[in-house]
């Protein structure tokens, strides 16, 4: 099964893990989670829509990232996992 | 018109998110040295959307190193990176001919893009060749400053960098000279001890006697120093006023030349006063 990890578990970063599924599963972990689960969960919706990816499991480790840094990883674990690094 | 440019490592969010309270003039993203091969495209996305969420200018220059044109990576920063938000990249181990491609490069990419703005270039000189074709990198249209990179100089020449700097002393002259005769930002070598405060500024002030203005930091607590030094002294403010006074009174005698503490003031003593004076005012120190 093809999976694509990005990012860290530095603060303000967050550790984004892809891999291949037949369904969307998205799986979030944060120390903002009571706050903000909802805009990270939204940022990666809205960006996997720009992929063109609808079945795909995500597993987001944020550490307090912002929400550029939360698709840049996204975007590049995608990439990884595809293959287009 | 620069002081400082600080390079802000390109897979760092935490410095990313905080690189306009430096205080620098220019920040520079680093896509190059700072970031390890296996990372190029997760810092190369990371840079292109952080630009991307910038409502307004928060930097007063926004500079992206890209890799070398003799890497397979610097294509993919281009096309991440170039947009409204840029002003400058910096293009590592430069010569006229990779200089020329990248001319090439960027204006395929603005005019694809619409730009609106010519994205500015500064070359690294940091090959013993690159030292050779200063003159014609520093003339070049796109180039409005030249950075010494004297750590990968001195690998090239097989030397060790010492803090005294007589190593590069040849391609610091070479620079300052190069820059001032194509009137644009002469950038100084960063200082890589961080810990070192009075070693930096004691190089700061080497350099800005050769003719830099301005100097890379690598850390942002080298920024004030930097900052500090790379402006007129209030002693030479003070003396440039004086002599622009006198200079007044002079013209309106018809005089041209004259005589100020004992010393002779003409045309060169007058502008350089002047330069002064506009440095001064353009940070806000008179």
């Amino acid at each position: 099964m093809k999976r694509g990890i990005a990012g860290s578990l530095e603060s303000n970063d967050a550790l984004i893990t892809v891999k291949e599924s037949d369904k969307l599963n998205i799986t979030i972990k944060s120390i903002v989670y009571d706050f903000f689960h909802t805009q990270i969960e939204k940022v990666i919706r809205e960006t996997l829509t720009e992929l063109g990816v609808d079945k795909i499991d995500v597993v987001c480790d944020d550490k307090g990232a912002l929400d550029y840094t939360i698709k840049a990883r996204l975007v590049t674990a995608v990439k990884r996992m595809e293959g287009g690094k | 018109m620069r002081r400082s440019l600080l390079f802000i490592p390109g897979n760092n969010p935490a410095m990313l998110q905080n690189s306009d309270v430096f205080e620098s003039d220019a920040v520079i993203f680093d896509l190059e040295d700072a970031v390890s091969v296996t990372e190029k495209d997760s810092a190369r996305n990371l840079v292109s959307l952080y630009l991307a969420s910038l409502k307004k200018r928060v930097h007063k220059e926004v500079v992206v190193r890209i890799n070398g044109l003799d890497t397979p990576f610097y294509g993919d920063d281009l096309k991440a990176v170039a947009c409204g938000r840029l002003d400058t990249i910096m293009l590592p181990k430069a010569s006229v001919t990779y200089l020329r491609e990248l001319d090439s490069l960027l204006g395929e990419i603005e005019r694809e893009r619409g730009l609106n703005k010519k994205i500015a270039v500064i070359p690294i000189i940091e090959l013993a060749a690159s030292v050779l074709e200063i003159e014609e990198i520093a003339k070049y249209p796109r180039v409005n400053g030249v950075l010494l990179g004297a750590e990968d100089l001195s690998g090239d020449l097989g030397v060790m960098r010492t803090k005294e700097g007589n190593e590069i002393a040849y391609p610091r002259m070479r620079l300052a000279y190069a820059c001032a005769a194509y009137k644009i930002d002469a950038i100084d070598t960063p200082f890589t001890d961080t810990a070192d405060g009075e070693g930096l500024e004691k190089d700061c002030r080497y350099a800005g006697n050769l003719g830099f203005n301005s100097k890379a930091a690598i850390h942002p607590n080298q920024v004030p120093v930097i900052n500090s030094v790379f402006v007129p002294s209030q002693k030479s403010i003070e003396w440039a006023l004086r002599v622009e006074e006198a200079a007044r009174t002079a013209s309106r005698k018809g005089l041209g030349v004259f005589s100020l503490d004992g010393k002779m003031v003409d045309k060169p003593v007058i502008s350089r006063a002047a330069k002064i004076i506009e440095k001064a005012r353009a940070y806000g120190l008179i």
